[in-house]
């Protein structure tokens, strides 16, 4: 039988919050208490740098963030620097690879997902070579940074739909110096709402993934506590 | 003597990788499977299992360096060569907690003397919150600027390894596909084994390829226990039912399951149902808002007559129009909302930051819904004042639809500023009800039932009566308010005239 992959949007979740669901999520898919899942949302203004960040891949002091009202996390996934915010599609894949998972392979594959993804909305990305990610020419459209343990995927992609393209200047995305940001609406024109995206993702996701996709409210990913932010602000 | 751990091909075309960060230290005792190190290959971190257990003797390579496929990354040995416990306080007060042979029998005595103090609060916490253990690899996951000192790591999931000594697995080597029969052995499965005194190599895995999961360990504690105890302890007090993740530890922390107490066997007539998230989150939530609030509880019975015979007329156009049925709570909701804003302080949160009431003029009325297979749910009706009847009534049915066919969505749960809850169509006539965080009421909405009772004419009549509860925040108001916001529904309910609001379904 095919796997199956649960996909729920979000809506608007902050950083930490979006962590704790999908280590959450993580422990559970650990244990078999449920299938892959699959975290569709977006995030306020976060900068989060990965493992390999250094301080040079950050634009703006701590001062000029705060005023900003930006978060900024360091996060245990791969990669450096990144920003998230409205208008940008952010996927959490909470897969089991099994025992003969390749990493490279799994970063190929999501490439995959948001190229497709792209397509489907009117713009021709690709791969380079050199660097991981979804690209037009040489504008990262789609950011790719991924933690696996035992097996299982944590954190995912992040697809700019109509992103502010300006808060990329807060810090040197990815560490590659040479290159800038696109989205969607930069290059077709056109807006699209975040979850409209949303469900396109998925369906690519599911494809490339070759699971069998099913959709479920947030709560069935998680209870209503999360929603209010008081079960995390007790922590 | 000792086994190397070398870099693990983490895929086919995987030449190299650079060690992130080492999850453990030299000295620390390792088993096999617990993360070991963490290594970075392009844009993916891998947490790595060790392949051995033992003393971590040398790490050989650095953080941050990076190495070939097979490079040696550490040497870890039988525990004989290094001290195995020159690790810091951490390590040892987590290996008194899992190693049953220290001082067990100090230890047993402590808990049949009834000291559930010995179990540390924080680690019950950490364990109802997914079993984890709070030893996570934190410094390195805090946010480090940020704004308002928010963490970027809630500390409650983790997948930090226990160090349980019991639990004997032959774990996952690095390389992918490298898994022995047992496959993984979680890291709550591990705890659970161990807090137990479950020797893994007994439990039969149900997992894929046979890996124990938690539930495994759970069945195999019932099984066990359910034997005939061999011997009794001298514990006097019944020992409830395991209850696996919080209470079982002081009475179980032996390894024999022939020491559990007579008392605690089920004979099959008991079971353990594990929580689902939503179960978890509710319990956390109400417990939550029950210790934060000053509840206190007042009812009145309205007469719902006039508003029964108007639904009786309208019903069945309103049917066919709407495509749904006309219940009472739409109108509930209209009387609710007007003496709300009539009466905005039953709608306000009590605000200890700014040592204020947090009047709200305006109504987000969240409905209670009980969700099919279990569960509950309170999506919002937002702008709820705004609202005429017919738009309440769609309000209501939309939110609860959405949560029956599960498609809410995050912004539907958010922004409630007081809640009705409906047991009425369960026959009940009077609830008290646990009064949500950041409102101050909670009105529980009871059956309408035709009751005889002394009219205004000092006859007697039939008339649909029904009871309105409300569970109230005394921080925040005072009984006087709280009684005159209930007078004002009934007086609504019973006096106001809504075949305005309905009259192009007569």
């Amino acid at each position: 039988m095919t796997p199956s992959v649960t996909a729920s949007w979000l809506g608007r979740v902050d950083y930490p919050a979006a962590w704790a669901w999908q280590k959450e999520l993580y422990l559970a898919r650990l244990e078999e208490e449920r299938n892959d899942a699959l975290m569709l949302l977006e995030h306020p203004p976060t900068y989060t740098l990965g493992r390999r960040a250094d301080g040079s891949d950050l634009v703006y002091g701590e001062a000029e963030m705060a005023a900003q009202g930006i978060g900024l996390y360091n996060v245990d996934r791969g990669g450096r620097a990144t920003y998230h915010g409205p208008g940008q599609l952010v996927g959490y894949p909470i897969l089991q690879l099994g025992e003969r998972y390749d990493v490279l392979q799994y970063l190929r594959n999501l490439e995959d997902v948001v190229i497709r993804t792209a397509a489907e909305l009117g713009v021709e990305a690709q791969r380079d070579p050199e660097h991981t990610g979804v690209w037009v020419g040489r504008n990262k459209i789609g950011a790719i940074g991924v933690k696996i343990t035992r097996g299982i995927t944590m954190h995912g992609f992040a697809f700019n739909v109509t992103t502010d393209l300006s808060m990329f200047q807060g810090i040197v995305p990815c560490g590659i110096q040479d290159r800038w940001v696109t989205s969607v609406a930069a290059e077709t024109g056109h807006s699209h709402e975040v979850k409209d995206v949303a469900t396109i993702a998925a369906k690519h996701l599911a494809e490339v993934f070759e699971r069998r996709l099913t959709w479920a409210p947030p709560q069935s990913l998680i209870a209503s506590g999360m929603f209010d932010g008081s079960v995390l602000s007790s922590n | 003597m000792g086994t190397e751990i070398t870099m693990p091909q983490l895929g086919e075309t995987v030449v190299e990788g650079t060690i992130t960060k080492w999850l453990k230290q030299e000295g620390d005792q390792i088993e096999a499977d617990d993360l070991l190190v963490e290594i970075s290959t392009d844009k993916v971190d891998s947490e790595v299992p060790s392949s051995a257990s033992g003393t971590l003797e040398k790490i050989l390579v650095q953080e941050g360096d990076t190495v070939k496929v097979g490079t040696p990354l550490a040497i870890i040995g039988d525990g004989s060569a290094s001290g195995g416990d020159s690790g810091g306080g951490q390590a040892e007060s987590q290996q008194e907690q899992s190693e049953p042979p220290q001082e067990p029998a100090q230890k047993k005595e402590e808990s049949d003397s009834g000291g559930q103090d010995e179990v540390p609060l924080q680690e019950m916490e950490s364990q109802s919150a997914g079993g984890s253990e709070t030893e996570a690899p934190a410094a390195d996951q805090k946010s480090s600027p940020g704004s308002n000192g928010q963490s970027a790591q809630p500390d409650k999931p983790s997948e930090s390894p226990a160090q349980a000594g019991a639990a004997q697995s032959s774990g996952q080597s690095g390389a992918p596909g490298d898994t022995s029969k047992r496959g993984i052995i979680s890291p709550l499965v591990r705890r659970l084994a161990d807090e137990h005194g479950v020797d893994l190599g007994e439990v039969e895995g149900t997992g894929t390829g046979g890996r124990i999961r938690k539930q495994d360990v759970l069945r195999f504690v019932e099984e066990t226990k359910s034997r005939p105890a061999a011997r009794s302890t001298s514990s006097e007090q019944p020992v409830p039912a395991p209850q696996p993740e919080q209470e079982s530890k002081p009475a179980t922390r032996e390894p024999a399951p022939a020491a559990q107490p007579a008392a605690a066997s089920t004979g099959g007539r008991e079971e353990l149902v594990p929580w689902t998230n939503i179960r978890r989150r509710t319990a956390e939530h109400m417990v939550a808002a029950s210790l934060e609030t000053a509840r206190a509880w007042n009812a009145v019975e309205a007469d719902w007559s006039n508003i029964a015979a108007l639904r009786a007329r309208v019903k069945e156009n309103f049917k066919k129009r709407e495509g749904f049925s006309l219940t009472y709570m739409p109108f509930l909701c209209k009387v609710v909302c007007d003496t709300l804003m009539e009466m905005p302080e039953v709608n306000s949160s009590f605000d200890e930051e700014n040592q204020a009431n947090l009047v709200k003029h305006y109504v987000n009325l969240g409905i209670a819904v009980a969700l099919e297979g279990g569960g509950l749910i309170v999506p919002v009706i937002k702008g709820a004042d705004e609202k005429n009847l017919v738009g309440l009534a769609r309000g209501v049915n939309d939110v609860a639809t959405r949560a029956r066919t599960k498609k809410l969505t995050p912004d539907d749960l958010a922004g409630g500023t007081f809640t009705i809850t409906n047991p009425g169509p369960f026959g009940s006539i009077i609830s008290v009800p646990i009064i949500p965080r950041g409102q101050t009421g909670i009105l529980g909405f009871e059956a309408i039932q035709k009751r005889v009772v002394v009219t205004e004419e000092d006859s007697i009549g039939i008339r649909h009566m029904g009871f309105l509860s409300m569970s109230w925040d005394h921080r925040t108001i005072d009984g006087a308010e709280a009684a005159k916001f209930l007078a004002g529904l009934r007086e609504r309910i019973e006096t106001t005239d809504f075949s305005a609001d309905l009259s192009q379904f007569e």
